[in-house]
């Protein structure tokens, strides 16, 4: 009897759900024909999975851009979220998706590199533009993709610029390079250790996930180096300069990018005086701090990692639909012209993609803040 | 019971039929794609890609269902047979030579067994859930190897890896395939975007799903012939009770081996097609959750029946596809699906013939033994 | 390889990896008693952990520890040990009410539980992943965002705590390490004692190494197999406690991978038996240092896998064999 009941219910939901999609694909079918203005942004990247933490800025990034834009605007541009749950392995069912819709207009993202490798071919063929605010690895704009765009400076221009930080500015005479062996991480930290060479004392390989790097502490203890670098994100990076300072290790602290985050504060007193080098305006910018007191406003936290680059990158694609494009192929040839200022960056893109102009600007945490202290030249 | 009742229908039906309704039931899952129905085509995400992710769990399912469903052994590493497979195709047709793809399969899924065979000749012979965990290290030792061997293309994963050969013309194919629209209550047929046959190309996925379920037919019928020869049986005995098997004569270790092997080879098959499409592939395809899903689904489905298996893997590649409404609940979901199946059906859902006869049996024999609870019992169910 | 690192530094990689050894050896006892009893894995046990995690961070939160010291802070620590334990074990007796019950009660195939576990665990980090949007159902975030903001990311209680060294004989010891092998033992040997001489221990006993004559004898199987759930969650909370004094830092999946390395551990001294879990849990965490310490980091996780392969070929049921039934002296 009772489980009758179970697998009536059960039935109940699903014809609930079924009638709810219906309604959902009829609606879908009479946007398309309406009009030259119902025109959507695809937000691509991990919404779920163990990803999710990353890709929260780049959406609420995007989401501001287009929330902004569709203030005054007469007809609103929609984003649309596809959750790729950060792997390569739902990317390119996704990218067809999109390819076939042909009311999107534009992608940011994809949010890593490897679903990136597997997207895109998709979004090449199908001509659709796309701007990854976080995909580093040097080897996307190689393939000849004529939709691949960066909004942000790949491994090997950041790479240098870190090296170079260590070497001129900290003059540190040993180094020691850690990575989190994710494609991110390890490239990064491959470029420093290939740029600094002989001032590289030691190097060790920690796991994304992994929490307890007593051996890693163990090892940097037993080389003493002036500095450490680590490649990865910030997640590890709180818990690592956690227990290097609890070991007792007293050196610098340099990391990329991926830790400029507000959560890398969650250290503490660990985390006071950590160099990141990041290719993105200080917020001494005026455009740079509006964004960031918006954002807070909306999303009552901090911009997190790569949330200005988002904002970038939809609003490279809003400039295009704002001057009236309203399809991929003109918004294709708009972004690959696109010259303009941007919150981290001048915006402009060179024949594979690449933004530019890339300059790296140091910054140190001070005062449980992450404060700009200047160009790396 | 509705469920015996059904086969028992199915085999009563005279032999023409039966063929006739198999054959009718293959082309209506070879059409799927181009129809588009309105309900089971996922809104969100390309239903093409969708249906291809569903045959390589189908294929993952029937090889791994060798394993556990049939042979009894607990496998939590499967996804380590499924990334060998894959990544041989990688290195063979990208990172380090230039084969055509139909020569790196057959060496994908020989050098999967192969592992198969060298894993499983040490291991074996630890019992049950020993070697869920010895597979579980297993799956997670090729996946850190491919993440540490630039050999392997470490994190960064290998590209350009291969597609299968067209068949005719690159532009159009031998000839086009219109797919299907559904409007508001009226259905048109889309000739704008079609399927050219046999094209496989970036975007439309629609070849790569038939690839997906012609390995999945023929292996389909490969488990018919395998599981009702003297192997079958051997595999069956040796689940049921080792040592009585071993002494009515069945080398028990050998059938072991032999069902691993057999499901390494089926899982690197997969890997292998998974990687063509993909055309990339890196270690995030190879996580442990995929064993654990893999598992799922052929629990789930019900362990020790191919049709349960596959049905299994159905639901478990295509629920979270489907559901994508469901946003960033799908996960959960789909977690509460699983108890809810588990607790509702904890035989699967469609349990093999032998539970449904030992079951009976067993009943039998309970009220044979004990008639005065006859009438508790009745009430449970 | 690293020999003369690996030499030089022996005593500190020993003891980083006992102390993390004795976490891993607390999550798998959940493991081993409840194979012990049913014969199943209880893949959901490593959020049982992860809950007991949050309580505690919770904890320090609300009482804000983050300005108290000396006597004050204890005091919050206790607090937070003992709603580490109680949050635990309620998440591993609900686990044991919803997904297992009623198939344990069937007599279902043992996998079907594996599944109906792995689901439970599924939904259970789903729900801490989502919690800033189910606050949200009720017009809380904004009220609770101390605790259901970064839901998706890592959360932190860094700074709570000074983590002095000191030196022994040259050798630099971190006290929360020492506090933490220390106490992982302590609660050990209680559940040992437990186990061998209450009624209750008896009757856990009894009951796997013969449910049917047990429940003969007395022995409610509900309710034994409820207590084996509440020990189980109760040592996940200890270790949950132990976790967040060395790591600081949580997240909703923070216990897939450890529960993974807790599950391994159990195997490796044999699962189902108490002093095995322990002894396979320091084994490990040893042997992850070590093979970190003479390969690198990138080879950490392999080399533990190797070693559990390797032992398990020499002694096919662990370190110290199975069976809590035999769980004597």
């Amino acid at each position: 009897m009772r489980r009758n009941k179970v697998v009536g219910l059960g039935a109940v939901v699903l014809t609930l759900g079924l009638s709810l999609t219906a309604c959902g694909t009829t609606e879908d079918g009479d946007g398309g024909s309406d009009a030259a203005c119902d025109l959507k942004l695809a937000f691509f990247g991990p919404e779920t999975g163990a990803a999710a933490g990353l890709g929260k800025p780049i959406i609420q990034g995007m989401q501001l851009a287009v929330d902004q834009y569709n203030d005054d605007a007469d007809c609103d541009v929609e984003m649309v979220k596809y959750d790729s749950q950060g792997s390569p392995d739902e990317a390119p069912s996704l990218a067809t998706e999109v390819a076939g819709d042909e009311s999107i207009v534009g992608v940011v993202g994809p949010a890593f590199s490897g679903e990136g490798a597997a997207a895109g071919p998709i979004f090449a063929e199908a001509g659709v533009p796309t701007i990854t605010p976080s995909g580093t690895n040097p080897g996307l704009s190689t393939n000849g993709w004529d939709t691949f765009h960066r909004a942000l400076g790949n491994d090997a221009t950041q790479g240098p610029a870190a090296a170079k930080y260590i070497k001129d500015t900290l003059k540190a005479a040993s180094v020691f390079v850690i990575d989190d062996a994710s494609e991110y991480g390890a490239g990064l930290a491959g470029i420093v250790e290939k740029d600094l060479a002989g001032a590289v004392t030691g190097t060790d390989t920690i796991q994304t996930g992994q929490t307890d790097f007593s051996t890693t502490v163990t090892k940097v203890n037993d080389k003493k180096p002036d500095a450490v670098f680590f490649g990865g994100y910030y997640a590890e990076a709180t818990i690592l300069i956690g227990q290097l300072r609890d070991g007792g290790y007293e050196g610098k602290f340099v990391v990329a990018d991926g830790v400029k985050d507000p959560a890398f504060l969650d250290a503490k007193d660990a985390a006071e005086g950590t160099i990141i080098t990041c290719p993105c305006i200080p917020d001494t910018d005026p455009a740079v701090a509006t964004f960031a007191a918006d954002y807070e406003k909306e999303f009552s936290e901090a911009p997190g990692t790569y949330a200005a680059e988002a904002y970038d990158a939809a609003n490279v694609f809003l400039d295009g639909i704002e001057s009236g494009i309203d399809n991929r192929e003109d918004l294709l040839a708009f972004v690959n012209d696109y010259d303009e200022k941007g919150i981290t960056k001048q915006l402009k893109f060179d024949k594979t993609g690449e933004p530019a102009d890339v300059h790296v600007y140091a910054y140190t945490v001070k005062g449980g803040a992450i404060v700009p202290e200047g160009e790396i030249k | 019971m509705k469920n015996l009742g059904f086969r028992d229908k199915l085999t009563g039906l005279p032999k023409p039929v039966r063929i006739l309704l198999w054959i009718l039931l293959a082309l209506f899952a070879y059409a799927l794609p181009l129809l588009e129905l309105p309900i089971i085509s996922t809104p969100g995400v390309d239903f093409g890609g969708v249906l291809f992710t569903v045959t390589i769990y189908c294929l993952v399912a029937l090889g791994l269902n060798i394993v556990v469903g049939y042979a009894g052994l607990l496998d939590l590493g499967y996804v380590g047979f499924y990334a060998i497979g894959a990544y041989t195709v990688g290195i063979l047709t990208s990172f380090h030579a230039n084969w055509p793809l139909l020569l790196a399969i057959p060496v994908a899924v020989v050098a999967a067994m192969v592992s198969g065979v060298i894993l499983g000749a040490p291991t074996l012979r630890v019992r049950g859930d020993y070697l869920a965990i010895v597979t579980l290290g297993f799956g997670e030792i090729i996946r850190l190897t491919a993440v540490n061997l630039e050999w392997l293309g470490d994190a960064r994963g290998i590209k350009n890896i291969a597609k299968p050969p067209n068949i005719g013309d690159e532009k159009s194919g031998l000839f086009e395939i219109p797919h299907l629209l559904w409007g508001n209550g009226t259905v048109l047929v889309d000739t704008e975007h079609p399927t050219k046959f046999l094209v496989f190309g970036y975007i439309d996925q629609v070849p790569y799903y038939w690839m997906g379920l012609t390995a999945v037919i023929i292996v389909l019928i490969a488990d018919i012939l395998i599981k009702s020869s003297r192997v079958g049986r051997a595999w069956e005995a040796t689940r049921e009770d080792e040592d009585a098997a071993e002494l009515m004569g069945v080398p028990t270790f050998k059938f072991k081996l032999l069902a691993f092997s057999t499901g390494a080879f089926v899982g690197g098959l997969a890997g292998g097609l998974y990687a063509s499409r993909q055309g990339f592939i890196n270690p995030l395809s190879f996580l442990l959750l995929y064993s654990i899903l893999f598992l799922a689904a052929v629990v789930v489905g019900g362990q020790g029946n191919r049709w349960g298996v596959l049905l299994g893997a159905i639901l478990v590649a295509y629920l979270p596809q489907r559901f994508r409404e469901f946003d960033d609940f799908r996960v959960l979901a789909f977690g509460a699906a699983l108890v809810l199946l588990a607790t509702l059906r904890p035989e699967g859902l469609i349990p093999p013939r032998r539970t449904v006869r030992a079951k009976q049996l067993e009943q039998e024999l309970d009220e044979l033994e004990q008639g005065t609870d006859e009438g508790e019992e009745a009430a449970r169910v | 390889m690293n020999f003369e690192f690996f030499f030089n530094n022996l005593p500190e990689l020993t003891i980083t990896g006992l102390a993390f050894g004795a976490i891993y050896a607390l999550i798998a006892l959940g493991y081993t008693m409840v194979y012990g009893v049913l014969q199943l894995i209880n893949f959901a046990h490593s959020e049982v952990f992860m809950y007991g995690t949050f309580a505690t961070l919770w904890t320090v939160i609300a009482l804000n520890a983050a300005d108290a010291n000396g006597i004050k802070l204890i005091a919050i620590l206790i607090v937070a040990l003992f709603a580490s334990m109680a949050l635990s074990a309620l998440i591993a007796l609900a686990l044991e009410r919803v997904a297992y019950r009623r198939l344990i009660e069937r007599d279902a195939p043992r996998l079907i539980a594996l599944i109906s576990a792995i689901g439970a665990s599924f939904v259970l980090a789903e729900l801490m992943g989502l919690r800033d949007r189910i606050a949200g159902w009720f017009g809380l975030e904004d009220d609770l965002s101390e605790y259901v903001g970064k839901a998706r990311i890592n959360n932190s209680m860094a700074g709570t705590l000074e983590k002095p060294r000191f030196d022994v004989a040259g050798v630099a010891i971190s006290s929360i390490d020492i506090i933490v092998i220390v106490a992982a033992i302590g609660m050990m040997v209680l559940l040992d004692q437990f186990v061998r001489r209450s009624r209750l221990g008896k009757g856990i006993r009894a009951t796997a190494q013969d449910p049917e004559t047990a429940s003969l004898m007395g022995v409610n199987p509900t309710r034994t197999i409820q207590v084996t759930f509440l020990i189980g969650g109760l040592m996940a909370g200890v270790a949950a406690f132990l976790y967040m004094l060395k790591i600081d830092t949580t997240k909703y999946d923070v216990g897939f991978l450890l529960g993974v390395k807790a599950f391994t551990a159990a195997v490796l001294g044999g699962i189902g038996n108490l002093r095995g879990a322990l002894l396979g849990g320091l084994v490990l965490g040893v042997a992850e240092n070590w093979g970190q310490a003479l390969f690198g980091g990138e080879w950490r996780d392999v080399i533990a896998f190797v070693l559990l392969v390797l032992i398990l070929l020499v002694r096919p049921t662990g370190l110290l064999g199975e069976s809590l039934g035999k769980a004597r002296a």
